[in-house]
């Protein structure tokens, strides 16, 4: 029987099943099968490795298969909808932990070295050395990420003076030390190089990711979920193993696009994120011209209730408020009652509102909001001029005018919703302070607007009490 | 400067040009005024009414000897004209249009006079727009009027003595007028329905509650110059009249107010469609004054044709006389304010600012009506308001050099690595290279509601690196066996944690 060719065969059908993972999730109805198509093509995969290629310990394998299974299962039933960034962040670094492991053992087999010759082994070591570079970039990057997500460190960016010289001259380090590692290793040595490479790419996954604001968290973490793909992929290169090249591209280009989406949303350029350090210069300034723009017209929860009740069109605004609170269940107690009523309640939904991209879908679809109430920006901003009144629940920079009367501003030309087009909007929030951009958000003084302060979850639960 | 404000003499007029209140405005910017006795008396403000807000109140030909600017509301007739002279300014509608022997004697007695009918209609002038003004109060009116030879109730009721139909509502002309019949129509509970030529007016109607009566016909805009219609073309008619023959069948109440600038009004309403019409409805035509939209209109009359009546009062504003005395005089307040601005009581009607060139119709012996054609309609045309949001385009502008190169560059790369790399080497490149397309091409799919399952779904079947390790487990050496026992335990926890929550997530994803 050829054991090879039905490895093959069965990665082929892994590859086909990833695949049709990824493309179930084009709407909400395919998306639980695409789920169950991934769930087999891992099955697939594994056992057809475990069958076929493993020949001894056997034992240590199940026991590690069974406590990370569980450990797995523990944690994702145990996650919070509002923690899924974090948990998504600290997924992200194991596997780039074990893109670094699976390279370094790759490393560490003296087969290599009989197996490759010539050009074969210096790509061989190049790739070993890119797998590990990526790996490890994506494992530090992203356990800062899991530090800032889970506000176990300050969002704020880490912004040392010569940042961008530092990156630069890690990069260069990076290749000086990939150059000695392909002709160290063809002598048989280049463990040193590989070590001080793999500190290097820890070092510059953290400084990245330091330097990086919490309102672009969204796009780090869909970056890193790049990352992780590409290590899979530089893993497989090294490996010659197509299914690993694959599905790394797969989960490489997924994660671009979204950072790419992401980045659309903010209208920054990917580099200028990653670059970091936002709202920096012109955060200063900005809130000081803005102690000067009038003053904004407090509502209680009572007259909120009542502009409600009366409106015929309500546009909900989420942001990353609402996840701190943990409203969102209120939030469609509301909504339920207001609909119940006769009131056209809908949601609109800023790509880059919360922490990671979709991040306000799951909160709401949590609380069992109906998806098709949930819209994107770009379905409703044109809807504003008839909205009666839009609530804004914890979110700042994704409702600020200024970003389309200010071009010149930190968050110039970003697309906004643009609530203030409508009768009259809500603004929920704890205090007057800016958003993650340290931009003064002008909505917040204009006519039609009205600021309810407290924690979001406290004032909606008496603003459902009043409805 | 003294502004004199005469008695209206038109028979029926009952409004006034100002009101107590806006008069002690005016002397605050350093007028004195001067209010002719009982001039008020019909809108119910009283000599004592102006006296108290600082007001002198003369005789008739005080105010027309020793004043220099003349507020009034209809335009002066013979006997009024003979008393204005050289230097003074008269403010009230005018219509030179309409009215070319009263603009010539004005012309020749040196008056500086401005007409409000003739005020642009921009934006900035709004304020001083009387037309809107009094085109308010007549649409309210009409609503009114119509409620008055109405036989029923407005609105639909279920009482104890039976069922009460609401009353339907057409409004033909969804102009100033038309908006206030609707909005009045429809809080006293009627039924609204309204038809215009301008497609851009089918927000407002629809804004208002009520529904917008669409024509079936492809589009053909009606918007003219400066917010008004424009003339149809003659099957937009046709199609607009089997519109109404077919409504009018249906509706108890019809109020029309169509009117095109400079034209006789289109008649609209022929007399089959008043005689398919039910007993007791009716008909207020607004457009009476230029002729009406119904065949059967009789100006300044309420006729009764086959038990439908026909009301076709042109003054429907001197009917809430109170009230249009009070927009009209806070419009010219407005005129006056603009026309003073160091607040020091002396005029200066500045002509080349838009807004007055364009209400002065003669000044100084000289006609100056028409004036230039105005620039900006009040209504914004759909193109405009179609204008691109100030979006970043400057970086849309890139040259195409940039990617061409980078692509040559990519390529040239490719081609060196070909020409090195082994053929094993190529063939999984070429994997990776399509698997990146397929990537693109799935991913632009997703929904962007389930981006974070989509991450953690990728996240999940990104272990898939666990391969890696299984092949490694079986290493003789024992630290490689070992990393890749950790290896295995660290990815089965992200693809059974990843799988997990996503299929928790996608569970919650139910409609």
């Amino acid at each position: 029987m050829n054991i090879e060719g039905i490895i093959s065969v069965s990665y082929i059908i892994a590859t086909i099943l990833f695949i049709l993972a990824l493309g179930g999730l084009s709407n909400q109805e395919t998306a639980r099968r695409g789920n169950w198509y991934g769930i087999i093509g891992m099955a697939i995969a594994l056992v057809a490795t475990i069958l076929g290629v493993v020949t001894h310990n056997y034992v240590p394998l199940f026991v590690a298969l069974l406590i990370g299974g569980t450990i797995g299962l523990f944690a994702a039933r145990r996650v919070q909808m509002t923690q899924m960034p974090e948990l998504v962040a600290i997924l992200h670094s194991l596997v780039g932990l074990a893109a670094v492991a699976v390279g370094f053992a790759n490393f560490m087999d003296p087969d290599r070295l009989t197996h490759y010759l010539g050009v074969e082994l210096t790509i061989h070591d190049i790739e070993t050395y890119l797998g590990i570079l990526i790996g490890a970039v994506t494992f530090s990057g992203s356990v800062i990420a899991f530090g800032k997500l889970s506000g176990r460190m300050s969002g704020s960016p880490l912004t040392l003076p010569g940042r961008h010289f530092l990156n630069l001259a890690l990069l260069i380090a990076a290749i000086w030390f990939a150059y000695q590692f392909v002709v160290q290793s063809a002598a048989g040595g280049g463990m040193q190089p590989l070590i001080i490479m793999t500190v290097i790419a820890l070092v510059f996954g953290i400084h990245m990711v330091m330097a990086i604001g919490g309102a672009d968290m969204p796009v780090v973490v869909s970056m890193l979920n790049s990352y992780s793909g590409w290590a899979a992929s530089a893993t497989g290169f090294m490996l010659g193993n197509d299914l690993l090249i694959v599905t790394g591209a797969l989960v490489g280009s997924s994660g671009a696009i979204l950072s790419y989406i992401m980045c659309r949303a903010m209208n920054r350029k990917f580099l200028s994120v990653i670059a970091g350090g936002f709202g920096t210069g012109g955060g200063a300034a900005a809130a000081a011209s803005g102690e000067d723009q009038g003053e904004v017209q407090p509502i209680d929860a009572e007259e909120t209730a009542a502009l409600l009740g009366n409106a015929k069109e309500v546009m909900i605004i989420p942001g990353y408020g609402m996840a701190v609170a943990q409203a969102q269940h209120i939030v469609y107690e509301i909504t339920k009652t207001l609909r119940a009523k006769g009131v056209n309640v809908r949601f609109g939904i800023h790509p880059v509102a919360g922490r990671m991209p979709g991040h306000m879908n799951v909160l709401l679809a949590e609380a069992k909001v109906p998806y098709d109430i949930v819209f994107e920006m770009d379905e409703v901003n044109d809807d504003f001029p008839k909205v009666d009144v839009s609530v804004v629940i914890g979110a700042n920079d994704i409702v600020n005018p200024s970003a389309l009367t200010d071009p010149d501003g930190p968050i110039g030309g970003m697309p906004v919703l643009e609530c203030w087009k409508g009768e009259v909007s809500i603004v929920l929030k704890r205090s007057m302070a800016t958003g993650y951009a340290g931009v003064q958000n002008p909505l917040f003084f204009l006519d039609n607007t009205r600021m309810l302060f407290g924690d979001a979850g406290d004032t909606l639960d008496k603003v459902f009490k009043a409805l | 400067m003294r502004i004199g404000v005469p008695r209206e003499l038109f028979t029926g007029e009952k409004r006034v040009a100002t009101t107590p209140e806006v008069a002690s405005q005016l002397i605050k910017m350093g007028f004195d005024v001067a209010v002719e006795s009982n001039a008020g008396a019909a809108a119910s403000y009283t000599d004592a009414a102006y006296e108290a807000a600082g007001c002198t109140v003369a005789d008739v030909d005080d105010i027309w000897s020793n004043s220099d600017i003349v507020l009034k509301v209809r335009g002066p007739n013979d006997e009024e004209t003979a008393r204005l002279k050289s230097g003074q300014t008269l403010i009230s509608f005018l219509w030179p249009a309409q009215n070319p022997e009263l603009l010539e004697q004005l012309t020749e007695r040196g008056v500086t006079a401005m007409a409000m009918d003739s005020i642009p209609r921009i934006s900035r002038a709004q304020k001083v727009d009387a037309l809107s003004s009094m085109a308010n109060i007549a649409g309210y009116r009409a609503v009114i009027e119509a409620a008055q030879h109405f036989g029923r109730f407005f609105t639909g009721q279920i009482t104890a003595a039976g069922k009460v139909m609401p009353a339907k509502v057409l409004v033909i002309g969804a102009g100033v007028a038309g908006l206030a019949a609707i909005g009045a129509a429809k809080s006293m509970g009627a039924i609204v329905r309204s038809f215009d030529t301008r497609p851009e007016v089918k927000e407002q109607i629809e804004s208002m509650d009520a529904e917008f009566l669409m024509l079936d016909f492809e589009d053909e805009d009606g918007s003219g110059e400066g917010g008004y219609a424009k003339v149809m073309s003659d099957e937009f008619i046709k199609a607009e009249m089997a519109l109404f023959a077919e409504q009018a069948k249906d509706v108890d109440i019809i109020i029309t107010t169509a009117l095109i600038p400079g034209r006789p009004a289109p008649r609209l309403i022929t007399a089959e469609m008043v005689n398919t019409m039910k007993n007791g409805s009716v008909i207020v035509d607004l457009a009476a004054e230029q002729g009406g939209n119904c065949e059967l209109t009789e100006p300044e009359k309420v006729v009764d044709h086959n038990g439908v009546t026909i009301i076709g009062y042109t003054d429907m504003p001197s009917r809430l006389a109170a009230q249009s005395s009070q927009l009209y005089a806070t419009n010219l307040r407005h005129l006056l304010t603009d026309l003073t601005p160091e607040k020091d009581g002396q005029i200066l009607v500045d002509m080349e600012d838009e807004v007055f060139r364009g209400a002065t119709v003669c000044k100084d012996g000289k006609t100056t009506w028409p004036p230039p054609a105005p620039k900006l309609s009040a209504a914004p045309k759909p193109k405009a308001a179609e204008a691109p949001a100030p979006a970043p385009v400057v970086e849309k502008k890139r040259s195409v050099a940039g990617p061409i190169i980078g692509m040559v560059i990519a390529g040239l790369a490719l081609l060196g690595l070909g020409a090195v790399a082994p053929a094993s080497f190529m063939a999984h490149f070429t994997v990776f290279v399509l698997a990146c397309f397929v990537g693109y091409m799935v991913i632009w799919n997703v929904t962007a509601a389930l981006h974070t399952p989509l991450m953690s779904v990728t996240n999940a079947i990104s272990s898939i690196i666990i391969i890696g390790a299984l092949i490694q487990i079986s290493s003789a050496n024992e630290v490689i066996k070992w990393v890749a026992v950790a290896t295995v335990l660290i990815t089965s926890i992200n693809i059974a944690g990843g799988f997990a929550v996503t299929r928790r997530m996608l569970e919650m994803f139910r409609r």
